[in-house]
């Protein structure tokens, strides 16, 4: 290669290098601005986390697989995973074999090195001993293409989104629109402005073909300028709006990627890791689909992506709003490719709020709590006494006060099994602090762990066992309770049968089992209590399961949500459960269930009480 | 000296004297609060009435009446679980109930 002028410039690769510089810039500042609203703990943490070969390596991978080829995407639908693989995967190509090129073929690059690996062909002309790079014009030309069948597949999806699984898509907002009609033209532009230079500079069998019909009417070369002013253009509008649109997801996701393998967590509402989050967010609009309001279409607005774009314009009545309505599911959390937490992201909101009048629970005794609850008793079967001697205290919680089946259920299963257990909420103990903590009252919440903890230690129980989700997941995350087992009874319940220590009768009724939101995407439970239920009779599943089952509408999570607008949202989550005929309708929390049994045609029951209708004493 | 009876002070409220406009404030917010008809369901069913004698109906009422320092007191020990909303017969958000009353009263009672 040679190149064709002795400046190696040309006014039109300003636009570009402006826009840029000011993107670099602007990136460097706001990486710097979030790792600096880290605490400082944390940010000790990301450093370390940074030179630690483990997470280096786990580093690279990720921003690798997720921001390159997107793998989540593919899993969920193959066409719009290589929609995004295709964009991103092949402009970095792009971006990486110019660079090679520009490195082979020129010297003493200095600023030049700014504009040449993307206007190379323009400032080059093909000489003799070129042929040797056709490998590499036949990849920029490849990857071109790949890019632009990424494109043409983002024009569809936005008319047919259904096409790529997506049944809503975002609405996006103006400047999301300049950038998304800028990001389209940049590489049709691209392939004009190489084609026009194809025979100066050379090309493979795109850029070379379409030049060749050039020609044909376009003979003069000084048509090319126009071509390439058009693609810098493209490029520095790109730019230019990428911070303030959602194109911002690019940039952000390398650095929410490092931090959440450091392992840290939202602390501030709007600063550190959240900000890195709400910027992270790409405005796909998977949240949409998976969000269970949006049976009602005036929740749209409500989900994860427009709390994300509401943060970002400090919108505070629009936060409140969002933040206060959501149900807490966690769904949209689990579905989201960049790993936005928008549960957590809402508790954070509501912890910022100021309240004049604060709960305080000094006065409640621990010691005269603990008294009540440490006279463990043995059931009377002695055929099967407890083998290891453990001690079970069993925490109802205050759902299950309300459907004392599954107390009832939950107790006869243990004497069955012949477990010392004693109740810790007799006569309604205290509450585990979860709700506060999804209102955002964290200090409230830490003090009532305290006690409950103080509780616990006294009692003498070396197995804590929960018969509600909501209770379980705060016990496994904010408890510290040394030396003591805190079990789920879907848990406990499968470790019985497996040992032998109860006996299932199998039949023939078909059951379905739900997966309430804080067991299953909350703490991860999801084969025991289905092993359970397949122990007692056939288990069918539902149309969404496991990490996408559908919220059933209850959840305290929600702050505003009245009984009228959940109603639809129960209805949708049962139609869901219908799928495989069952019937009956089987879940792990009492709250599911006394949501579901008002609206289910179907008898819908805890697994406790599935559990001691099948289930006789075992035999060790 | 045991009389064997004893005399209580009268507590007969002014609503002429009680200063209501942090009601109507809080009517504003939640507009359910007058749906409420008292019949106790809340109470029978909250963990914190043995500790604060918690008692959302007498809450309400009190609220009404320009009592608010024994609203506060009772509210004391709440702790959130929302068992009040899901037996309430009149649908009333019970728990963003108290979080507005814990926004618009202040501790002080001022």
């Amino acid at each position: 290669m040679r190149e064709r002028f002795l400046t190696g410039y040309n006014d039109f690769v300003l636009p570009f290098v402006c826009g840029m510089i000011f993107v670099l810039a602007y990136c460097i500042i706001g990486m710097t601005r979030i790792i600096l609203q880290l605490p400082a703990q944390d940010r000790k943490r990301f450093f370390i986390s940074l030179v630690t070969p483990k997470t280096f390596f786990k580093n690279v991978k990720d921003i690798f697989l997720k921001c390159l080829i997107h793998v989540d995407l593919w899993k969920r639908n193959k066409l719009l995973g290589y929609m995004h693989s295709s964009i991103a995967f092949g402009w970095f190509m792009l971006i990486l074999v110019g660079h090679i090129e520009v490195f082979l073929y020129t010297s003493n690059l200095g600023a030049k090195a700014l504009y040449y690996p993307i206007f190379f062909r323009y400032f080059v002309a093909e000489t003799e001993s070129t042929m040797k790079g056709s490998l590499i014009f036949f990849l920029m030309d490849f990857f071109l293409l790949v890019v632009l069948s990424g494109i043409a597949l983002a024009i569809i999806k936005r008319v047919r989104s259904r096409l790529f699984g997506m049944r809503r898509t975002t609405n996006p907002s103006f400047l999301d629109l300049v950038g998304l009609y800028s990001l389209w033209a940049i590489f049709p532009l691209r392939l004009l402005a190489e084609s026009f230079t194809a025979d100066i500079s050379g090309g493979s069998f795109l850029t070379k073909s379409l030049n060749y019909v050039f020609t044909e009417f376009l003979s003069n070369h000084a048509n090319m300028l126009p071509a390439w002013w058009a693609y810098s253009c493209a490029l520095g509008i790109f730019f230019f709006v990428l911070p303030f649109s959602r194109y911002m997801h690019i940039p952000t996701e390398i650095l929410l990627i490092p931090l959440r393998n450091a392992g840290i967590r939202i602390v501030n509402a709007r600063k550190g890791l959240a900000k890195a989050q709400v910027y992270s967010c790409p405005s796909c609009g998977l949240c949409i689909d998976a969000c269970p309001m949006v049976v009602l279409k005036g929740n749209i607005r409500d989900t994860t992506v427009y709390l994300n774009r509401q943060i970002r314009r400090n919108n505070e009545a629009r936060i409140e709003e969002i933040s206060d309505k959501c149900l807490l599911c966690g769904k949209c959390t689990a579905v989201c490719p960049v790993g936005v937490e928008g549960d957590k992201l809402r508790i954070a909101q509501r912890s910022v709020r100021k309240y004049s009048y604060s709960p305080d629970y000094s006065n409640i005794s621990a010691e005269k709590e603990a008294m009540m609850c440490n006279k463990f008793v043995t059931a009377p079967n002695n055929e099967v006494s407890s083998a290891d001697n453990e001690k079970v205290l069993y925490f109802a919680g205050c759902m299950t006060a309300l459907t004392p089946v599954i107390r009832k259920t939950t107790e006869s299963v243990l004497e069955k099994a012949g477990v010392e257990y004693e109740i810790m909420d007799k006569d309604g103990g205290l509450c585990c602090g979860r709700p506060l903590l999804m209102a955002g009252r964290q200090d409230q919440a830490r003090q009532l762990v305290e006690k409950n903890t103080e509780i616990i230690m006294a009692s003498g129980a070396d197995t804590l066992l929960l018969s509600c989700p909501i209770c379980y997941r705060i016990f496994r995350e904010n408890y510290t309770l040394p030396g003591i087992e805190v079990i789920h009874h879907t848990e406990y319940f499968e470790r019985l049968v497996l040992s032998g220590r109860l006996r299932m009768r199998r039949d023939n009724t078909k059951y379905v089992y739900h997966d309430p939101c804080e067991l299953g995407r909350g703490c991860g439970v999801y084969e025991q209590p289905r092993n359970v239920i397949a122990s007692a009779g056939v288990l069918v599943e539902a149309a969404r399961n496991r990490k996408e089952s559908i919220c059933c509408g209850g959840s305290l999570g929600s702050l505003t949500l009245g009984f009228d607008k959940r109603k639809a949202m129960t209805e949708n989550a049962i139609s869901n459960l219908m799928a495989g005929s069952p019937d009956r309708i089987v879940t792990a929390c009492p709250l599911c269930m006394s949501t579901f049994s008002r609206y289910s045609d179907r008898p819908v029951e805890d697994i406790a009480q599935v559990v001691d209708r099948t289930s006789e004493a075992g035999k060790l | 000296m045991d009389f064997g009876f004893k005399l209580s002070p009268s507590s007969a409220i002014n609503l002429d004297k009680v200063d209501l406009s942090r009601f109507e404030k809080l009517h504003g917010i939640e507009p359910d609060i007058i749906k409420c008809m008292a019949c106790g369901s809340c109470t029978s069913s909250c963990p914190a009435n043995r500790f604060s004698g918690m008692s959302l109906r007498k809450v309400i009422l009190d609220l009404q009446r320009g009592r608010e320092k024994e609203a506060l007191g009772m509210l004391r020990n709440c702790m959130l679980c929302g068992k009040c909303t899901m037996v309430c017969p009149r649908g009333i958000n019970t728990r963003h109930l108290i979080l507005s009353i814990c926004r618009i009263y202040g501790e002080d009672g001022k």
